[in-house]
């Protein structure tokens, strides 16, 4: 064994830290969010040692499910412009009669029908394995769906400004941007649960709105409307800052003269 | 060199005084020329002399930093789609994507451009660049011979009356280069297409191109046809003079001018 050429490999690894720090976000992100969304769960149940407790107990299926289709939703428009990235086809993309919105439109389009695939495979799962049926949410599924899906076209559109503004060494953006907002939109425990001053934070995002909702329609059998309006409302609001930041940052990308570099790489 | 009489028809391609700077570095300098409908304009020049900026630029995709550029007598940045659905692209440094099948990639272009009978253009254009069998194969499974001319393919299927061939010959055998320059000058000549060809091969240049214009350090050091550059230049072929140019930066006393 030779420990020149190992530490030859080593120090190559170690050179890719130093040229790409998105790679020690990486190192410090993913723990991070584990252990927020863990602590936060862990603080949930010790604070509900009542009996009825147990049944409860499904809302965690209900939210890794409706997580899911936001997590597609953002993968559907990132992923399907990496796809381009990787095959060396966004030069052929952006020099045919394409308009920016239909290429966005079409990644939508790709997101949405990956959501269909993931939840109907998921709700099979959940429902025979576990016994829960996720049309117990009856109608307000729709709405859930919508506003999940709506807010994860707005984290594909800014994943993608932000590979487009950074390059491939952005790339882990793709997956991660979504689970930085994960342990913020209680997907897994009550806002009432989250420490006190993170919870005006989580009431600034459309999903916390139907995380919470879920919780209710599951509790209860009804449905606060004010969750759904807000949600929406709050789902307009970050699409057009999601659109308006995508179309900024790739116009100054053609300014810098930096597209061609980056869809030829 | 003799100027040459005044080229009459249509321009369809024109760069005004277009400059591109990057940190302050003239990648572009001033830069001016006219395409005419059924010419073949080479864009020549070696390795950072402006060549991929000016074809960056005339296809939207890097925004000048001065002057103007005009397709079809309509200001490009303004009327960007309008102009890309009459013109194409080709570049041995793009890729269809390599994980679907030849067919399924020119499909997704064809409807693109809103051909109205796709599967007929796909396999009269494949038949002329003799790779029909090529159809169901895995395009990132082919060679680059073929895989230039599934491009080529692409290139064509709008029936553009602007094409922009950045180094369509790149990294093919001589052979497969030789049917491809064919092929190109063919379909040019059919159609009556304006092309704008980089190259860096000057068999390609003096085969292809009906005039060619020099590039060193982002501005035009000569122009003319491929013939009267050598004739008027010390050099004894045009790939001399392109190392004259790259090196000294100059070929001939008085760079002739266009018209």
């Amino acid at each position: 064994m030779n420990f020149n050429t190992i530490s030859a490999l080593v120090l190559r690894y170690l050179f890719l830290y130093t040229r790409t720090p998105m790679r020690m976000v990486e190192l410090v992100f993913w723990p991070v969010v584990d252990l927020v969304v863990w602590g936060n769960v862990t603080v949930f149940i010790q604070k509900n040692t009542n009996p009825e407790f147990g049944s409860f107990v499904l809302f965690f299926l209900g939210g890794m499910i409706l997580w899911d289709i936001l997590f597609r939703a953002q993968q559907g428009v990132a992923i399907s412009f990496l796809e381009d990235v990787w095959t060396r086809n966004l030069l052929n993309v952006f020099v045919a009669p394409v308009r920016t919105f239909e290429y966005v439109g079409a990644t939508f389009i790709v997101g949405f029908l990956r959501i269909l695939v993931t939840a109907v495979v998921l709700g099979l799962i959940s429902w025979v394995g576990y016994s829960y049926n996720i049309f117990s949410l009856h109608w307000w599924l729709i709405p859930f769906f919508a506003n999940l899906m709506l807010f994860g076209w707005s984290l594909g559109m800014i994943s993608t400004a932000l590979i487009l503004r950074w390059g491939q060494a952005a790339e882990s953006l793709a997956w991660a941007i979504p689970f930085f907002f994960q342990p913020a939109v209680a997907v897994f425990y009550p806002v009432e649960d989250m420490p006190a001053w993170s919870q005006p934070i989580a009431w600034s995002f459309p999903p916390t709105y139907i995380f919470e909702g879920m919780r209710e329609v599951m509790k209860t059998g009804t449905m606060n409307w004010n969750y759904l309006w807000y949600s929406a409302a709050l789902n307009v609001v970050y699409l057009a800052l999601a659109g308006g930041l995508f179309a900024w940052i790739l116009n100054l990308t053609r300014k810098r003269g930096l597209l061609t570099k980056f869809a030829t790489q | 060199m003799s100027a040459a009489p005044p080229d009459t028809r249509e321009v369809i391609l024109e760069a005004r005084e277009l400059t591109r700077e990057f940190d302050g570095v003239k990648a572009l300098d001033r830069f001016s020329f006219k395409l005419h409908r059924g010419e073949v304009l080479g864009l020549l020049g070696a390795n950072g002399a402006g060549k991929t900026t000016a074809m960056n630029c005339l296809l939207g995709l890097t925004l000048p930093t001065g002057g103007d550029l005009f397709a079809f007598g309509l200001p490009l940045h303004q009327h960007r789609i309008k102009i890309l659905q009459r013109s194409n692209f080709s570049s041995a440094y793009t890729a269809l994507p390599g994980n679907l099948l030849v067919r399924q990639n020119l499909i997704v272009f064809a409807r693109i451009y809103g051909l109205k009978e796709p599967k007929k253009k796909i396999a009269e254009l494949m038949e002329l660049l003799e790779i029909t069998h090529l159809a169901d194969r895995v395009t990132g499974q082919l060679s680059a011979g073929e895989s230039t001319r599934v491009n080529l393919v692409k290139a064509f299927l709008n029936d553009p009356e602007l094409l922009m061939l950045d180094e369509p010959t790149a990294s093919l055998d001589p052979d497969i280069a030789d049917k491809v320059r064919k092929v190109v000058r063919k379909v040019q000549k059919e159609r009556n297409i304006g092309i704008l060809y980089t190259s860096h091969n000057m068999r390609d240049i003096e085969e292809v191109c009906d005039r060619v214009i020099f590039l060193h350090k982002g501005k035009i050091v000569c122009e003319g046809t491929p013939t009267d550059i050598v004739a008027q230049s010390s050099s004894a072929t045009l790939e001399d003079v392109f190392i004259k140019i790259a090196r000294d930066g100059e070929v001939i006393d008085e760079p002739a001018k266009q018209p």
